[in-house]
């Protein structure tokens, strides 16, 4: 049994998590067979498939997923802009800093869900409300982040930049901003998990088409394939963003500047 | 470039004091003449770079150079720093030609004036390396390619080798002196350590702590270039070594 073990421990990761998944994927096969639950309350393997298959097939999936990519986008762009700004003016205008810097940081604390309540009194059951919230969930993170990077710009950076003539605009766009870059990625995935997450918790109350509604779709009518298929599309998605986006941004930020143990 | 400070004087607040950095400081050096500043920590050497360099201005007095006040930093007296301060998001070659993007040079041009330094101070296959990748000495070198990559009258130098080893430490002495004795260029090199100063300098300033005061003056007669182990440096360091205890202990 233990020499078992030591074995499976030696074999390459990627075997390993393909062992895993494969006995899960099994076991959740199996348990559907026997057929111990109903099948609203215990989703079937065939049964998730083939609702993604049909949701593909009909449409709705992919248009969900766009709609909720749009949304996702738009939202997080905004989010983006603004907060870079925000942050770059909480960095050097200390009234801004002292007064609405303490918004920012008090506001964090803050689940950005919260703010669908007044994003739909503002702006009735529609894009708008739920636009802000992905804006509010994404923004402040952003802005702490974008200040910090800004504010903590090491002076002798500075100093010798200005010392081969460097000034102005110029200073600011090739040391400032870049020597910000490893901390603005942290607040930029930072902003995106909260703009994703806030993102679906809003959908989930809405009628236009997007992943949270599907999902919605799926418990009213008792569908739990659709509702885990859905789940299973929004988990990939994350990961995929996380993977190609911000994974990509880090790697090259922990090659420059040389921090970090990982590869 | 000849310098000149006169009648300097440079106070810092500090929370709840005042910290006298230079106390009516007067020096000038000619132009293409080699000056070490020698003195113990915390006795002013830095900020008289800084304020040679314009990233500082002084409390009192004058800092000229070619006779003219020296309002701000310009790319024709560079300053390198203690720990290199090169910037880590860009490699080897990106610091280098940094000034010259800012002087707008034509790339071919720009990238003929980096492989050229790059050469010079043995780094040309380094080029694409990161920072991080690099040795102490190795950063040192870059950041004095950075330097005379926009073709500086002054080289300022603060205690650029103090944290090396001792074969890399010989290395760059005469790396430095040779370049020094082709390029005609002023410097203005910072140490606590007098052997270095006797090594490289035509004269040598030495500098008294808090307040920040120039203590005496030696001219080092020695013939160049001079190596390390030339029987004349350390009994020339021990006399500099007395000038600096007579009133510093």
């Amino acid at each position: 049994m233990r020499q078992f073990y030591e074995r499976l421990k030696a074999l390459p990761v990627p075997v390993q998590r393909t062992f895993f998944l494969t006995g899960l994927v099994a076991v959740w096969y199996l348990l559907g067979v026997l057929s111990i639950w109903p099948s609203y309350i215990f989703p079937t393997l065939p049964g998730v498939v083939s609702s993604i298959a049909s949701g593909i097939a009909r449409g709705t999936l992919p248009i969900a997923v766009l709609g909720s990519i749009r949304r996702l986008a738009t939202g997080y762009f905004i989010a983006l802009v603004t907060g870079v700004i925000t942050g770059f003016a909480m960095a050097h205008v200390k009234l801004f800093k002292n007064t609405f810097g303490l918004l920012v940081l008090g506001l964090q604390t803050l689940p950005s869900i919260c703010w669908l309540p007044l994003s739909i009194l503002w702006f009735g059951l529609s894009e708008k409300a739920i636009l802000f919230v992905v804006v509010m969930g994404a923004f402040l993170s952003i802005a702490q982040a974008a200040e910090d990077g800004i504010r903590n710009t090491p002076r002798v950076y500075i100093q010798a930049a200005r010392n081969l003539g460097s000034r102005g605009a110029r200073l600011y766009r090739t040391v400032i901003l870049p020597s910000a870059m490893p901390t603005m990625v942290t607040g930029m995935k930072l902003g995106w998990s909260f703009a994703w997450r806030s993102l679906m918790a809003g959908e989930l109350i809405y009628t236009l088409p997007g992943l949270g509604y599907m999902l919605t779709m799926g418990r009213e009518l008792n569908d739990m394939n659709q509702v885990v298929a859905v789940i299973l599309v929004i988990v990939f998605l994350g990961l995929t963003t996380d993977k190609l986006g911000f994974s990509v941004l880090e790697r090259s930020v922990r090659a420059r500047w040389g921090t970090g143990g990982g590869k | 470039m000849d310098l000149e400070l006169r009648g300097v004087s440079r106070d810092y607040v500090r929370p709840g004091r005042m910290v006298k950095a230079l106390d009516d400081v007067s020096l000038s050096v000619r132009s293409g003449e080699f000056i070490c500043l020698v003195g113990p920590s915390g006795c002013g050497k830095t900020t008289i770079l800084h304020l040679l360099a314009g990233l500082d201005r002084p409390t009192a007095g004058k800092v000229l150079a070619d006779g003219t006040a020296v309002t701000g930093p310009d790319p024709s007296r560079v300053l390198i720093f203690q720990d290199a301060a090169l910037f880590p998001w860009l490699n080897v070659q990106g610091n280098v030609e940094f000034g010259l993007k800012v002087k707008k040079q034509p790339r071919e041009a720009r990238e003929r004036t980096v492989a050229e330094l790059l050469e010079m101070v043995h780094l040309k296959k380094f080029a694409h390396s990161w920072i991080h990748e690099l040795s102490g000495g190795m950063k040192q070198r870059v950041a004095l390619a950075r330097a005379l990559a926009v073709d500086p009258a002054v080289l300022l130098l603060d205690e650029p080798f103090g944290a090396l080893d001792a074969i890399t430490r010989d290395l760059l002495h005469e790396e430095l002196q040779g370049l020094w004795l082709k390029a005609a260029k002023t410097v203005v090199f910072v140490t606590h350590n007098v052997r270095e100063a006797v090594l490289l300098g035509d004269r040598i300033l030495v500098m008294s702590p808090s307040p920040g005061r120039i203590l005496a003056e030696h001219t080092i007669k020695l013939p160049r270039p001079r190596y390390i182990d030339h029987p004349d440096i350390m009994p020339i360091s021990r006399q500099v070594m007395a000038s600096m205890e007579r009133r510093g202990g």
